[in-house]
């Protein structure tokens, strides 16, 4: 896997989170050109958008959709983020709130969190592996400072040296 | 109730505070005394003197900044500047708790995936509303909405003061932009869910006119309601 890394900012903590989806279909059926020809745009938006840091891609691909970590029928959305704030914009403020509004067109509605965030040493990229756990720890104990959510999140660890900008 | 929304009602009691409330949010971003005073023929001290009070009940925020341009002696001095506050101020009587209520219900909706459901209901509202309402302008429908219209071109926009918010405040190839969400608590909580109900009410509302729905579309940014209408073709 490869990594697009911005240049790293001065916070010690940085957000990564990590989002999950079942497709209805196949990204090549016609019912979702919808969804996969906004891929690119947004993909190409959130690497522009401010506080962005890494996303995940397949090797000598554009974008993730490629990699199905956590099985076949689940599509996997990861990045990191500088803090909150550059997130929630990007996810809600910009042309990427029209996706999410047309969500249940193109995924699977889950009972389970789809969604996770948590904190991690800015400078490094988390693994895979740890996306699957972060999201295990939110399913089975809602949100904490360990796994949280958009809509309930946790500043970043105080035991540190507190970030300057 | 609390005390601070009896208060700020109270304020706005004035007719001269309420008409330079009124003058702050239609600015959409900051305004100096001189402006406020200027816009609505006030004396300088009289406007200061009434911006104060609406700031200390909490209706607007007060920011101290150095105007550039200004040399000499005083010119040290940072200017007050106004803006709407962010704060929501709710008077019910009987006391009434809808937004809890729409938390909950939204709560619900996004668990059981029932956003389409949610759309529907929300754009036959909306064609309710506008075909009510058929023979209102369409400025005057939203302003009644709380959506605070400005650009489209016939629409009277607030004159754009400096500072912050006042190079995007304005039309935009003749779009109509909506400077406030009437569902701004709701909307911060479940944006998909209250940006998507938002959406499907004003194509409602449109459609229920006799005009093109489609004319409504989604274009969030930090700051104002996620819809905004494009140029009216219609009429």
């Amino acid at each position: 896997m490869l990594c697009h890394m911005k240049t790293s900012s001065p916070s010690a903590y940085h957000l990564a989170q990590v989002n999950v989806g079942v497709l209805r279909a196949p990204l090549s059926d016609p019912s979702m050109a919808g969804f996969s020809t906004r891929i690119e745009p947004i993909n190409a938006l959130a690497d522009e958008a401010p506080g962005f840091v890494w996303r995940l891609v397949g090797e000598g691909e554009e974008d993730a959709t490629g990699l199905r970590p956590f099985g076949d029928a689940l599509l996997i959305n990861y990045s990191v983020w500088e803090d909150v704030e550059s997130l929630w914009n990007f996810t809600y403020r910009s042309e990427h709130l029209e996706l999410l509004r047309g969500r249940r067109e193109w995924f699977e509605h889950l009972r389970e969190a789809y969604l996770a965030l948590w904190w991690v040493p800015s400078g490094t990229i988390p693994s895979v592996e740890e996306a699957g756990r972060r999201l295990d720890l939110l399913r089975a104990n809602g949100p904490t400072p360990e796994a949280f959510t958009l809509r309930t999140s946790f500043p970043p660890p105080a035991d540190r040296v507190p970030h300057t900008r | 109730m609390d005390d601070s929304s009896i208060d700020a009602a109270r304020t706005l009691g004035d007719p001269v505070r309420r008409r330079l409330y009124e003058y702050v949010a239609a600015a959409g971003g900051e305004v100096s005394r001189g402006q406020a005073a200027d816009a609505l023929g006030l004396q300088r001290t009289l406007a200061a003197h009434h911006l104060d009070r609406l700031a200390d009940a909490g209706l607007l925020e007060v920011t101290r900044r150095k105007v550039s341009g200004r040399e000499g002696p005083g010119s040290g001095r940072p200017a007050k500047l106004y803006r709407r506050s962010s704060r929501d101020l709710s008077l019910h009587l009987p006391p009434r708790d809808y937004e809890l209520a729409a938390h909950v219900l939204a709560e619900a909706v996004e668990r059981h995936g029932a956003e389409e459901a949610l759309h529907a209901a929300a754009r036959e509202e909306g064609r309710r509303i506008g075909a009510e309402h058929r023979e209102e302008a369409l400025p005057d429908l939203l302003r009644a909405r709380g959506y605070e219209p400005e650009g489209g071109g016939g629409v009277p926009g607030p004159s754009t003061p400096p500072g912050d918010g006042g190079a995007e405040a304005g039309t935009e190839g003749g779009d109509v932009r909506l400077r406030n969400c009437p569902f701004h608590t709701l909307a911060e909580t479940f944006p998909p869910l209250a940006c998507g109900m938002n959406l499907e009410l004003l194509r409602g509302l449109l459609e229920g006119r006799g005009e093109d729905g489609a004319r409504a579309r989604m274009d969030s940014r930090p700051g104002r309601c996620c819809v905004v209408i494009s140029k009216n073709n219609t009429h």
